[in-house]
C-alpha cells in the first residue's frame, strides 16, 4: 500500500516543483472533411471539430480535480491544411479562410492553441502547399490560436531548398504582418526537419495522416522536479547522476500515461502516446537551464553544455520508456530560449549564443526554439539558419526545427516580450555575413547515404 | 473499489482529524487507513477511504474537504489512490 512519505513526495512535486501535464492534445483528422466547395470544406471542419472536442475541456479539468494534477494546456492537432484545403483552395486567400475557421472552432471549444496549417514540403511542393505557405503571414495576423508548421525535410527525402527559400521569406512577412505585438506571429510557426506525426506540443503539432481518426496524445513536463532530484546527488558521479535522472524521468512519463488513458476513456477516443518531453515555463523553478547550471555549470553555454544536454535527453527517454510502452512526439528536451528564465538571463550577458545553441541541438529533441533576432535580418540568412538545422537533423535521423523571431525594429540588446507560456527574449546576434548566393540556388539537397536502408 | 487518498499538511492543533473524520462520516465516506508523522514541526497525514459509498460525486467531495482544510487552517485535499501508485510503484 502507498505509505506517507510516498503521498508527501508526489504532492510536493506537483505544488513546489512545477510537475504539470502540459498538454492534452486531441490528435483530429479532417480527411473526411475534405470537399472541393471552400463553404462546405470550412462547415465540415468547423462542424468536426466542435464536435469531437466538445468534451475536451471538461474532461481535462476532472481529472485535474480528482488526480490533483496541474494540467496546464488543452490543444487540438489537424491533418495538415495543406492536404485537407488541396481541392477547395484556388488560392492563398483561401487557405487565410481556412485558418480563421480553426481559429473560431478553437475559441468555441476552448482550447489555446490548434495546430495542423501545415504543409509537408519535405521533397517536392505541390501547389496548394505553395499556396498555404504563402497564406501563413495572413493567417498568423488574422488569428491568434493557430499555430503552423512547414516540413521541409527528411532524412528519407533531403532537404528542400526551396521551401528553405520561400520560408524565409514567409517569416520575415510574418514579422512585419504581426510588428506591433513584436512580431509574435513568428513564435506560432515553425519550420521543421524529420517532423513526427504525433507530437502534442506546439508550434510544431499536426496530426499526421498515419494517425487514426482521433487520439489523445498527452505532455508532460517536469524540469523542476529533475532539477529537485538532482540537489540529491550534488558532487556525485556521472552514473549516480545519470540514474536519478532516469528515475525522475519514469515518475513524471507514469504520471502522463496515466492522465493520457483517463482522458482517452473518458472521451472515448483512444490513446496515443505520451510526449517525455521536459518543456520549461518561463517560471523560476521550471527550467531547463537550471537543471544544467545544477549539473556543474557556471551558466548554460559554457563548455560541457552540449554534453550535459546530451546526458539529460538520453537519461530522460531511457526512463521514460520504461514508464510507458507508446512514448512518441518529440521526446527529449526543450530549449526554447524565450520561455526558460535562466536561458534569458544567460544569452542577455552573452553567455549563451545562437551558435552554440545550434550545437545543442544536435543532442536535444528539437532545434532552434523561440529565438528573437534582429528585425532587419534578411531573409536569406533566416533561410541559412533554417538549412543548417535541417542539415543537422537529416544527417542525424531526428527531429530539428527553427522558430526564429525576426522582431521588426528591434535589434541586439534589446527585449521582445510575447506574453504568457511564450515568454520574452532579448535580441540575440546572427552572423553578419551572408549566405544569399548558396540559398538562391534552389533545388534539392539529396538525401543523405544512409537513408539508403531497405 | 477505487480508493482515494486524502492528506493533509499544516500546522498542528487540536482537532483536525476529528473534522475531517467527522466529514468522511456525514459524506458516507469509509475509512481504511490512517497515518500520520510531524516533519519540520508540521503536521502530515494521508487517510486512505473508500468513496464509492457517498452520495456526492468525487468532484462535490474535493470541493468539500479543501473548504474544510482551509477552516482548519490546513492544506487537505483528496485524490484518486491510482497517481500514486502509478508514480511510485513499477
Amino acid at each position: 500500500m502507498i505509505n506517507l512519505n510516498e503521498v508527501i513526495q508526489t504532492n510536493k512535486m506537483f505544488e513546489q516543483e512545477n510537475l504539470d501535464v502540459r498538454t492534452i492534445t486531441l490528435g483530429l483528422s479532417l480527411l473526411d472533411c475534405i470537399d472541393s466547395d471552400l463553404e462546405k470544406l470550412k462547415a465540415n471542419i468547423y462542424n468536426k471539430i466542435v464536435t469531437t472536442a466538445k468534451d475536451l475541456l471538461k474532461v481535462g479539468k476532472e481529472i485535474e480535480k480528482e488526480y490533483g494534477i496541474p494540467i496546464i494546456n488543452k490543444r487540438i492537432s489537424l491533418t495538415p491544411i495543406a492536404l485537407v484545403g488541396a481541392a477547395a483552395c484556388k488560392t492563398k486567400e483561401d487557405f487565410v479562410e481556412i485558418a480563421v475557421v480553426l481559429d473560431k472552432a478553437a475559441k468555441e471549444v476552448g482550447v489555446n492553441f490548434i495546430g495542423g496549417f501545415t504543409a509537408l514540403p519535405a521533397k517536392g511542393m505541390t501547389k496548394a502547399e505553395e499556396l498555404l505557405i504563402k497564406a501563413i503571414p495572413q493567417a498568423m495576423a488574422s488569428t491568434t490560436n493557430l499555430c503552423s508548421s512547414v516540413n521541409i525535410g527528411s532524412s528519407k527525402t533531403g532537404i528542400n531548398m526551396d521551401a528553405v527559400k520561400l520560408m524565409g521569406t514567409v517569416i520575415k512577412e510574418t514579422a512585419e504582418l504581426t510588428k506591433d505585438n513584436d512580431s509574435i506571429g513568428c513564435s506560432k510557426l515553425v519550420v521543421l526537419c524529420n517532423a513526427p506525426d504525433d507530437n502534442p506540443f506546439m508550434a510544431g503539432a499536426f496530426h499526421g495522416v498515419t494517425e487514426a481518426d482521433a487520439v489523445i496524445n498527452v505532455g508532460v513536463s517536469g524540469p523542476g522536479v529533475v532539477n529537485q532530484a538532482l540537489n540529491e546527488v550534488k558532487g556525485k558521479d556521472f552514473t549516480t547522476l545519470c540514474e536519478q535522472i532516469k528515475k525522475t524521468a519514469f515518475k513524471v512519463t507514469r504520471l502522463g500515461q496515466l492522465v493520457a488513458l483517463e482522458a482517452s476513456r473518458r472521451l472515448n477516443i483512444p490513446f496515443g502516446i505520451v510526449d517525455l518531453s521536459l518543456a520549461p515555463t518561463p517560471a523560476i523553478g521550471d527550467s531547463i537551464a537550471e537543471i544544467l547550471e545544477n549539473m556543474g555549470l557556471e551558466r548554460i553555454g559554457a563548455p560541457g553544455t552540449t554534453a550535459a544536454l546530451a546526458l539529460l535527453n538520453d537519461q530522460v527517454k531511457k526512463g521514460g520508456i520504461m514508464a510507458s510502452s507508446s512514448v512518441g512526439g518529440l521526446s527529449g528536451a526543450f530549449i526554447p530560449v524565450s520561455e526558460d528564465h535562466e536561458m534569458i538571463n544567460a544569452a542577455k550577458m552573452g553567455a549563451l549564443t545562437i551558435e552554440k545553441l545550434e550545437a545543442m541541438t544536435c543532442v536535444c529533441s528539437v532545434g532552434l526554439d523561440m529565438i528573437a533576432i534582429p528585425g532587419d535580418t534578411k531573409a536569406s540568412t533566416i533561410s541559412g539558419i533554417i538549412a543548417d538545422e535541417a542539415a543537422i537533423g537529416m544527417i542525424n535521423q531526428k527531429t530539428t526545427a527553427v522558430r526564429v523571431i525576426p522582431v521588426v525594429g528591434k535589434k541586439v540588446g534589446d527585449m521582445a516580450e510575447f506574453g504568457g507560456l511564450l515568454g520574452y527574449a532579448p535580441i540575440m546576434q546572427v552572423n553578419q555575413y551572408s549566405c544569399e548566393e548558396f540559398i538562391n540556388r534552389g533545388g534539392r539537397i539529396p538525401a543523405p547515404i544512409h537513408s539508403f536502408k531497405n | 473499489m477505487q480508493k482515494s487518498i486524502l492528506s493533509v499538511v499544516g500546522k498542528d492543533k487540536v482537532g483536525i482529524i476529528g473534522a475531517l473524520c467527522s466529514y468522511l462520516a456525514e459524506e458516507n465516506i469509509n475509512i481504511l487507513d490512517i497515518s500520520q508523522t510531524i516533519v519540520d514541526g508540521f503536521f502530515n497525514m494521508m487517510l486512505i477511504c473508500d468513496t464509492n459509498n457517498s452520495k456526492k460525486s468525487f468532484s462535490e467531495i474535493a470541493d468539500g474537504i479543501e473548504n474544510l482544510g482551509k477552516q482548519l487552517g490546513v492544506m487537505a485535499k483528496i485524490q484518486r489512490e491510482d497517481i500514486f501508485t502509478s508514480m511510485q510503484r513499477i
